[in-house]
């Protein structure tokens, strides 16, 4: 491969070419996006005050009469469709982890991991379109159990697969000694497997989570949007509500510039949210994750 | 004393059978039924897209909808997808080969250049910026980027085009700042961590002899990179590709708020165009007519097999073109 016409000094000049190309490179693309985070950061504290974090939304007059409005509802709202995604994709994700990485020679998981494993690089907005189809429609109006849904679509695949590999990591020998003492194989899984690879599992959650807390896309025709509080909690359930990404989409394109101000402060709020679970997931663990 | 007895206790008397057999029975079948619902859940959304989106394809065609470039829902009802999968490819292709090089750029200083501590920051930078709301980049794009390109970037293109080559203005488009070039360089920069991951991920499972016997050979560093580390990876990171351009082409938010959704033909390099997402996201919540929305359905589930088939792509090189023929090494 290496052609003896080049002498050592070349292939040296050569080398050295290549480290500042690829180091350049590396600047040039990471500088920009630090300038998006800092101007996220700069535009969202500027726009961010006291009754951002308690007053509602309101009409647009509102705002540009100057009266106090911020987005409380949004952030309650928000806090509900997540929790609703968490705690319809858990179960559903950690089972199909346990059936892929506890029963290896199944049937079923050839098939499962590449269906999982498709419907993970399926954009979010279809799995919108999947909630509206499924939820929304039978249900007649657009509500936050929809948006969860919708968002539990995008976390189901992220967590089988995560739970798939935290407990892959557990040696089979340790399966082997639960089974030699004559425990049956539901209670190696739930008291040995499970508890070892808690770590794994929490991060994998959370890392579908931060994945979920930002996507807009899925929750614009389910949870669709509300400029106010319901007049019941229940409307948080089964009515429309509103939530950071898709009220910090509808701020940015709105034609007010009270609203672009506030849409500032919300991206700053989103930012920060999905930064903390972020974190806390890579806290819990040294090991990679995405 | 007494816990040792108990267990002694446990192990004399058989458990019994309901506990050993019966468990394991529901077990296995509530874990298989959950690992069936992403199967149901996958098949269902195929066919809810197929039987809301069936209204247009009756009405047009699958081909008819497919090759129509005529997007109408006010006065003619008439609606053709041709547009929007045009201007979805054009912005994802061009995007991904912005975003090709840089990647694997980071991602080989991270992995074989860096001190280590630099390589953690810029990998954990990386994975933060991945992290980062589509939204978010979204509202940076439309306030700042945009306003920001046309000032510097494209009026001094238009003006000299408009100056030496006028013939050429057609082509070039309205350099109002929201239109398909703003919409794909913001489209690239978000892959970029997504890329850099999957290839960072490619090359760490490069073993470290394939580099030795590179460096006895006398190799330089860049020598064992391009003839030892690439080569070896090279499965890994065209399905990284593959699978980046899948998020390309499923990125909504951002391009919906930077490519200025224009629906009609013909698209120009500045100008506003549209993405089968931008348009979902833009006239599902109005659409009023059954067709409308059965038309937006059909592109969800044209964009739904457009995504099937670059995962199975990138599923498949993963599988062939990897050196270790998809065993895990």
């Amino acid at each position: 491969m290496i052609k003896p016409k080049k002498t050592l000094k070349q292939r040296n000049i050569k080398d050295r070419f290549m480290v500042s190309l690829l180091v350049l490179s590396t600047v040039v693309v990471l500088v920009p996006l630090l300038i998006i985070i800092a101007y996220v950061i700069i535009n969202g504290v500027s726009a961010l005050n006291w009754e951002f974090f308690t007053e509602e939304l309101g009409s647009p007059s509102r705002a540009m009469q100057g009266r106090p409005t911020g987005l409380i509802h949004t952030m309650i709202g928000t806090a509900v469709v997540d929790f609703l995604a968490l705690i319809i994709s858990i179960p559903v994700g950690l089972g199909a982890g346990i059936m892929l990485s506890e029963y290896p020679d199944h049937k079923l998981n050839p098939y499962l991991r590449i269906i999982n494993d498709t419907l993970n690089g399926m954009p979010a907005i279809l799995k919108g379109l999947l909630a509206f189809a499924l939820i929304v429609k039978p249900m007649g109006t657009f509500s936050g159990l929809s948006g969860g849904f919708a968002l539990a679509f995008v976390m189901i695949p992220i967590i089988a697969r995560s739970t798939e590999s935290a407990l892959m990591s557990i040696p089979w020998t340790i399966r082997e000694a639960g089974l030699a003492i004559g425990l049956p194989r539901w209670r190696v899984v739930m008291s040995t497997i499970v508890p070892a690879a808690k770590t794994g599992l929490v991060t994998g959650f959370l890392i579908a989570f931060a994945r979920a807390a930002g996507e807009a896309a899925p929750l614009m025709f389910t949870s669709f949007g509300n400029n106010y509080f319901p007049r019941h909690w229940t409307g948080m359930i089964f009515g429309p509500v509103d939530t950071l990404p898709q009220r910090l989409y509808s701020l940015a394109i709105s034609p007010y510039k009270e609203w672009h101000a506030m849409g500032w402060a919300a991206g700053i709020v989103l930012l920060f949210f999905v930064i903390a679970i972020f974190f806390t997931a890579r806290l819990l663990t040294r090991k990679k994750v995405y | 004393m007494h816990q040792a007895q108990t267990n002694t206790d446990i192990i004399k008397k058989p458990l019994p059978i309901i506990y050993r057999w019966l468990g394991d029975k529901i077990f296995l079948t509530v874990v298989f039924i959950l690992g069936l619902s992403i199967i149901f859940l996958a098949f269902s959304m195929a066919w809810v897209l197929y039987s809301e989106g069936r209204l247009a394809i009756n009405e047009f065609g699958v081909i008819g909808f497919l090759k129509g470039s005529v997007w109408d829902p006010g006065v003619r009802m008439v609606f053709g997808a041709l547009p929007f999968i045009f201007g979805t490819f054009i912005t994802s292709v061009v995007a991904l080969a912005i975003a090709f090089l840089p990647a694997i750029a980071i991602a080989v200083v991270i992995a074989e250049y860096a001190p280590k501590w630099i390589g953690n920051i810029i990998e954990n930078f990386v994975h933060l910026i991945a992290a980062i709301p589509s939204v978010v980049v979204g509202i940076w794009g439309i306030f700042v980027f945009a306003p920001w390109m046309r000032e510097t970037v494209y009026m001094p293109i238009f003006t000299f085009t408009a100056n030496n080559y006028p013939s050429l203005l057609p082509v070039l488009g309205n350099p109002m700042g929201y239109g398909m070039t703003t919409a794909t360089i913001i489209l690239a920069l978000m892959i970029i961590p997504f890329t850099t991951a999957l290839t960072r991920d490619a090359i760490s499972q490069v073993p470290k002899e394939q580099r030795e016997a590179a460096w006895a050979l006398g190799a330089t560093k860049w020598e064992v990179i391009r003839m030892a580390v690439l080569p070896y990876a090279r499965g890994g990171i065209l399905a990284g590709a593959m699978l980046s351009f899948g998020r390309a082409i499923g990125e909504t938010m951002a391009v919906a708020m930077l490519i200025g959704n224009k629906n009609t033909f013909p698209f120009s390099i500045l100008g506003p165009a549209a993405t089968m997402p931008s348009v979902i996201i833009n006239e599902f919540r109005e659409a009023v007519g059954n067709l409308h929305l059965s038309s937006l359905m059909a592109i969800g589930l044209a964009l739904f097999v457009i995504s099937l088939i670059v995962n199975l792509i990138a599923a498949y090189i993963t599988r062939k073109l990897s050196i270790t023929g998809g065993q895990v090494v």
